[in-house]
């Protein structure tokens, strides 16, 4: 078949993993609203996001959950993978979302002795953690998420996915919040 | 001059330009293996920059099917090499530079405005065009629908073997 039209539409990307135990969720399991992050802890774009996702979850504290998935982008942001790979130590010990708040409070400080400073004040055991890291045990989890991204067609970060289709809107908390309340009353119908 | 795309099933041009300076790569030389070309406007620009370095954190992805990746514009080659430094790019990115845009041309691929649009070619073993497509220029395309492609030659070539 032959049928490529120059300039044809982009078909809005669809996300291809289900979450699964394994997922960071944050907010309530019957929330009709389901936002799903492709995200990067060193990028800037990132972190200006974080604090517009706060918000919408205060906001909305019924309506949506939000969904954290590593897109690390390592070439441009060296720092990234081990910040990802700190946020994975710390959610097997129950604090990712304490972790991933903090690390995109503290993006300009990503680097290793600053990580550990973070680890300690979100209050992991920091010469176990440091072990893990340099060892790479979260390195496989980081990866998986991060090619379930390339899958879903994932171009750049924040990538957010609502209720399974890329949401190709703004991420301004007027954009997401009426995005989010679209697709809640689609799903309650 | 009319321009037109290779179409899927044709065999895709070859050519020989510029991968870093005093250095070519000619596009026969990687038969064999799967290759990804990937036309974009140019160095630097806010979008090509996620692309190419979308596609540099993609490798692994990429490597799984034994794909070459590579990337063309018109910047010449000191360009390309500062660029690729900056963002950690390290597949080959070619120069269409001289004559400017050739290579692009013969791809149906080159704009009105003086550079390459966003065009992607996938090209199996024996460098026949598998997948193509063309975005909007402002629009990343992603790496999806080239590892859809990819995999599925790789289905094709286990029915056949």
């Amino acid at each position: 078949m032959n049928g490529m039209t120059p300039w044809q539409e982009e078909e809005a990307g669809r996300l291809r993993q289900p979450l699964t135990d394994d997922d960071h969720v944050l907010g309530p399991p019957e929330a009709p609203a389901t936002l799903v992050e492709y995200g990067d802890f060193q990028c800037p774009y990132c972190g200006a996001a974080h604090l517009v996702l706060k918000e919408l979850l205060r906001r909305r504290p019924q309506t949506v959950r939000l969904v954290f998935r590593h897109f690390p982008l390592t070439n441009v942001h060296p720092n990234a993978e081990v910040a990802a790979e700190m946020s994975e130590a710390a959610a097997v010990r129950g604090t990712f979302w304490p972790m991933h708040d903090w690390l995109f409070s503290h993006q300009d400080k990503l680097d290793p002795p600053h990580l550990a400073t973070g680890a300690d004040r979100v209050g992991l055991p920091v010469q176990e953690v440091e072990q893990e890291l340099n060892g790479h045990s979260y390195r496989d989890r980081v990866q998986r998420d991060f090619v379930s991204g390339i899958r879903s067609g994932v171009n750049g970060t924040p990538t957010f996915f609502l209720n399974g289709v890329r949401h190709d809107g703004g991420y301004d908390l007027v954009t997401l919040s009426s995005a989010v309340d679209a697709a809640a009353a689609a799903a309650v119908r | 001059m009319t321009q037109r795309m290779p179409g899927l099933g044709e065999l895709a041009p070859d050519f020989t330009l510029p991968r870093a300076p005093g250095a070519q790569l000619h596009l026969g030389d990687l038969r064999g293996a799967p290759v990804v070309l990937a036309f974009y406007p140019a160095d630097w620009s806010p979008v090509c920059s996620d692309q190419m370095a979308l596609y540099q954190a993609a490798m692994p992805e990429f490597q799984r099917y034994r794909a070459q990746v590579v990337g063309l514009s018109v910047d010449g080659v000191w360009c390309h090499q500062a660029f690729a430094r900056d963002r950690g790019i390290e597949f080959p990115l070619l120069a269409d530079f001289e004559p400017k845009g050739e290579v692009a041309r013969r791809y149906g691929s080159y704009g009105d405005d003086g550079t390459a649009a966003r065009a992607l070619f996938v090209l199996d073993d024996e460098g026949v065009v598998a997948w193509r497509h063309l975005s909007p220029a402002g629009v990343n395309p992603g790496a999806d629908g080239i590892l859809d492609a990819l995999a599925a030659l790789g289905e094709r070539q286990e029915d056949l073997s």
